[in-house]
């Protein structure tokens, strides 16, 4: 465990980049200007009157205008305005929200907005909180009481400098004219609820934990830096790149091809579970079902690696190719991608089972695949590492892909599916049902479970199919006799 | 030598000296024109090369996204809804995945508790305590028997689920990855056996879960990686990485080379995103846009921005077809971009502040954000299916 002290060394760690500082200043400024910004008008608060003040419903309905957005996003952006610290409320200003109505704001002066070049000090927060205490006891809330006394207890060896400065700070407050004073007052009481929010409030200025590398210094680029860009831009130019329209007519194709199966685009039959509190849609789409329903078979159709990624395809696809007896090909894909993605420790283990099952010569299950990958794939046996059967499998997935899938889309085994696959009709709940739904919402099975009996099944398939060991048949045979 | 020329006259001596020294001097000067001119010269040459990458990717830049778009179907009007709310952690939710059983999932947070819901029936199975604060990273297994997390304790862990809701997980806790700096992504790959991990340090790693050992290490990115994906195609042997220095790169698993690099953001990158069919990738960044990238052609194909639309993006994910683009971005909404058109579908509110992650589940059916409002929320399509009248405030 890393021990964070409180008091990050700064020269380490860099505060993550606020990118989008310098556009909201921006239009910050257009909001202020006279003439085309928001209208200002004078307030009285008790005895004083405010100026600049401007109202929550005119600030959203000036930047409804400007960004050309719906009313609710201009909301949205007011109370971001606000949650940064550029406008603050003066009515309720413990909450950073804009209103929609005649709730009363004021801009921020500019000396207190959000940057990056400064965070806010603890010391000047500490200094901050000095001088209320000085103007009237026991003005603090219970969360800056507790703030307070961390500090002095934090920053104890500095305590009579920060008294020092905000005693000097409160008389030169005094000498200030009263509507300057309290609106001065406004400003940093605003700043210090950006800036130190109440425990749990949630606030905008959070900026999750620091960075390693500061963002905002430039790359120092050296011989070695050069040296590996060049090498890394000589071998993007050599290789081979598809033409835009080939590229981005794939991409159309995939969205078309898989619009009625996208759940935001058509509609889930029977229903969508999330929507009717009814999950026979995950039921009926089960790894182990009998009949699969027709969106889902559709989907095996789209590529090989559908249907081989859904299990349930999968499986069909091997009663398929037991008929054509040429079931090696897949079992041996399946064993390498077991290989690839297995424990480091079973590594040489599963290989030398694979090279005994699918490459020796005269192997009960022989892969057909062309001399010059077989060579190197044996070879490579020799010192098995995870990516050894890489060049085979590729050559069995091709082949499959490019041949045997077409044929099974055109085989009985497939047209048989597709007639016998289930097609559920829409859900028609009344009220009172999907109340009924909402209250017994199935558990479904654990996925752990399912996992178990995932790997009973793959079990009880490899001893089934396990090469049968003649010689020990024989010897059986011989004591019978 | 030396010793016979003792005895010679000094000024001769003095003579050689001198000219040794200015030797010294101009071999020293030479070295530095030297070593001076091989940076610059390997300066020019990188910019010629760049520039010759950029004429290659011209060439074969036909045609453009919204071109191609035109002849598809314009949308019909999507209506996004969230109609379930999962309260539980006490702070900043900054991670969550879904379980392939589709209803599950596992999210992490500030606090450092790591909760596994059932989100179907907001049933929380497991609360699981870690000694650190910023879990920033969690991830379910693909058989749904474990789960990894990892932050700012520079390290990931991989906990194994129990059927057992009262069993104490914690103590089963399982050290895989071990980095240099906080762990800000995890992934686990086709199977529970291997786990990715992206570090703040500035690389990524393949680790074997088994035994804790470091398969393969990535590196080239200068700044700290924020965020990575595995390309979900049948090879399935590449993963794309985004970080702090603007740069979003693609990876082989298998040699550890950098094989294509991005560098068109203006800020750090938070999330990137393969496209469903593997061909393609988006990227969401603090400059307020999210990117779409074609890996066939090298080159960025679509910008998703908008004027009003100012606050940095901080995840993303698509739909099941590869239509929409859901991005979570710093002020409280999700936008739901229209990935051929580039238009804007629809924008969700409801969060209190920034959507730390967005999720599709593995079947399309919900979308699910985590925020750092401490809650999760799930939303679906109500426009899909026919019209039910609901009763308003259910969960």
């Amino acid at each position: 465990m890393t021990i964070r002290t409180a008091r990050p060394n700064r020269a380490q760690h860099f505060q993550p980049r606020l990118y989008c500082l310098k556009k909201l200043e921006s239009i910050l400024l257009e909001m202020q200007d006279t003439k085309s910004g928001v209208k200002g008008t004078e307030q009285k608060l008790n005895i004083t009157t405010i100026p600049h003040v401007i109202a929550g419903n005119d600030t959203i309905a000036w930047i409804s205008n400007k960004m050309k957005t719906t009313t609710e996003e201009a909301q949205a952006f007011g109370t971001m305005l606000v949650a940064y610290g550029y406008i603050y409320p003066l009515q309720n200003h413990k909450k950073l929200v804009m209103c929609n109505d005649s709730s009363l704001y004021r801009f921020q002066t500019p000396y207190f907005w959000p940057t990056q070049k400064w965070v806010p000090d603890d010391s000047d927060y500490a200094i901050y909180l000095a001088k209320r205490n000085i103007r009237k006891k026991g003005v603090l809330e219970p969360y800056e009481q507790a703030h307070y006394n961390h500090l002095h207890e934090w920053l104890n060896h500095k305590w009579d400098f920060i008294v020092m400065q905000a005693a000097e700070q409160y008389k030169a407050g005094k000498e200030r004219k009263k509507p300057d004073r309290v609106v001065f007052d406004c400003q940093e009481r605003a700043y210090w609820m950006v800036n130190r929010p109440p425990r749990c409030a949630h606030s905008a200025m959070d900026c999750g934990p620091e960075r390693l590398i500061d963002p905002n210094t430039d790359e120092k680029t050296t011989f070695d830096i050069y040296r590996r860009k060049n090498m890394f831009y000589q071998q993007a130019i050599m290789r081979s790149k598809v033409k835009s329209s080939v590229s981005l007519g794939a991409l159309v194709k995939y969205i078309t091809t898989y619009k009625n199966h996208d759940p935001f685009l058509a509609s889930c039959l029977p229903s969508n579970p999330w929507q009717t509190d009814h999950d026979a849609y995950w039921t009926l789409n089960m790894r182990r079902v009998e009949v699969p329903t027709k969106m889902r078979v559709e989907r095996w159709s789209f590529s090989l690696f559908e249907l081989l990624s859904d299990l349930r395809g999968r499986d069909d696809f091997k009663i398929f190719l037991k008929k054509e007896f040429s079931g090696e090909n897949l079992a041996f894909w399946e064993a390498a991608e077991e290989l690839k993605w297995g424990t480091s420790s079973s590594m040489s283990t599963k290989a030398e089972t694979i090279f005994k099952t699918f490459l020796a010569p005269g192997a009960p299950r022989w892969i057909n695949i062309d001399g010059r990958t077989m060579g190197l794939t044996v070879k490579g046996l020799e010192h098995p590492h995870r990516y050894v059967l890489e060049a085979a499998q590729t050559h069995v997935f091709l082949l499959m892909k490019k041949d045997t899938f077409f044929r099974y889309l055109k085989s009985p085994t497939y047209k048989d599916i597709q007639k016998k696959a289930l097609n559920p009709e829409p859900h028609n709940f009344s009220p009172a049902n999907l109340e009924q739904n909402a209250l017994n919402r199935s558990p479904g099975i654990h996925p752990i479970i399912l996992w178990q009996q995932e790997e009973e099944e793959k079990a009880k398939a490899a001893a089934a199919s396990a090469p049968v060991d003649v010689k020990a048949m024989m010897s059986k045979i011989d004591r019978k006799k | 030598m030396q010793e016979e020329r003792l005895t010679s006259s000094t000024g001769a001596e003095k003579c050689r000296r001198k000219i040794r020294a200015v030797t010294v001097l101009l071999c020293s000067l030479f070295y530095c024109e030297q070593s001076r001119e091989t940076l610059e010269s390997l300066k020019r040459e990188s910019e010629t090369l760049k520039k010759k990458l950029e004429e290659e990717r011209n060439k074969l830049n036909d045609v453009e996204l919204h071109q191609v778009a035109e002849k598809v179907e314009v949308l019909s009007a999507l209506s996004i809804k969230t109609r379930r709310v999962l309260k539980g952690h006490g702070n900043k939710v900054l991670c969550m995945d879904w379980c392939k059983d589709k209803r599950r999932m596992v999210s992490s947070s500030q606090d450092g508790k790591v909760i596994v819901w059932d989100a179907f029936t907001l049933n929380k199975e497991h609360g699981v305590p870690l000694p650190c604060t910023w879990v920033l990273a969690c991830a379910y297994a693909p058989s749904g028997c474990a789960i990894a997390c990892g932050g700012l304790d520079n390290k990931c862990s991989v906990i194994p689920l129990s059927l057992d809701k009262n069993e104490n997980l914690a103590a089963k806790k399982k050290s895989v990855a071990m980095h240099t700096n906080y762990v800000s992504g995890c992934s686990f790959t086709n199977s529970d056996m291997q786990l990715l991990t992206s570090s703040g340090d500035g690389t990524c790693a393949l680790w074997d879960v088994e035994s804790g050992q470091l398969l393969q290490s990535f590196h080239g990115h200068t700044a700290d990686v924020l965020s990575l994906d595995l390309a979900p195609s049948e090879t399935g042997n590449t993963f794309v990485s985004g970080g702090c220095d603007m740069k979003a790169n693609v990876w082989d698993m298998r040699s550890g080379q950098n094989i294509q690099s991005f560098e068109s953001h203006e800020s750090d990158i938070n999330c990137v995103k393969y496209y469903p069919s593997g061909d393609a990738f988006a990227s969401a960044s603090d400059d307020a846009t999210c990117r779409f990238y074609d890996l066939r052609a090298d080159r960025e194909v679509a910008v998703y921005q908008k004027d009003s639309i100012i606050f940095g993006a901080s995840t993303c994910d698509f739909s099941l077809s590869g239509r929409l683009l859901f991005a979570g971005y710093n002020d409280y909404a999700i936008n739901v971009w229209d990935v051929l058109k580039g238009t804007r579908a629809t924008i969700l509110f409801g969060h209190e502040n920034r959507v730390s992650r967005v999720r599709v589940s593995p079947d399309g059916t919900a979308l699910c954000s985590a925020s750092w409002d401490s809650t999760l929320r799930v939303s679906w399509s109500f426009s899909t299916g026919s019209n039910y009248i609901f009763v308003l405030g259910k969960q």
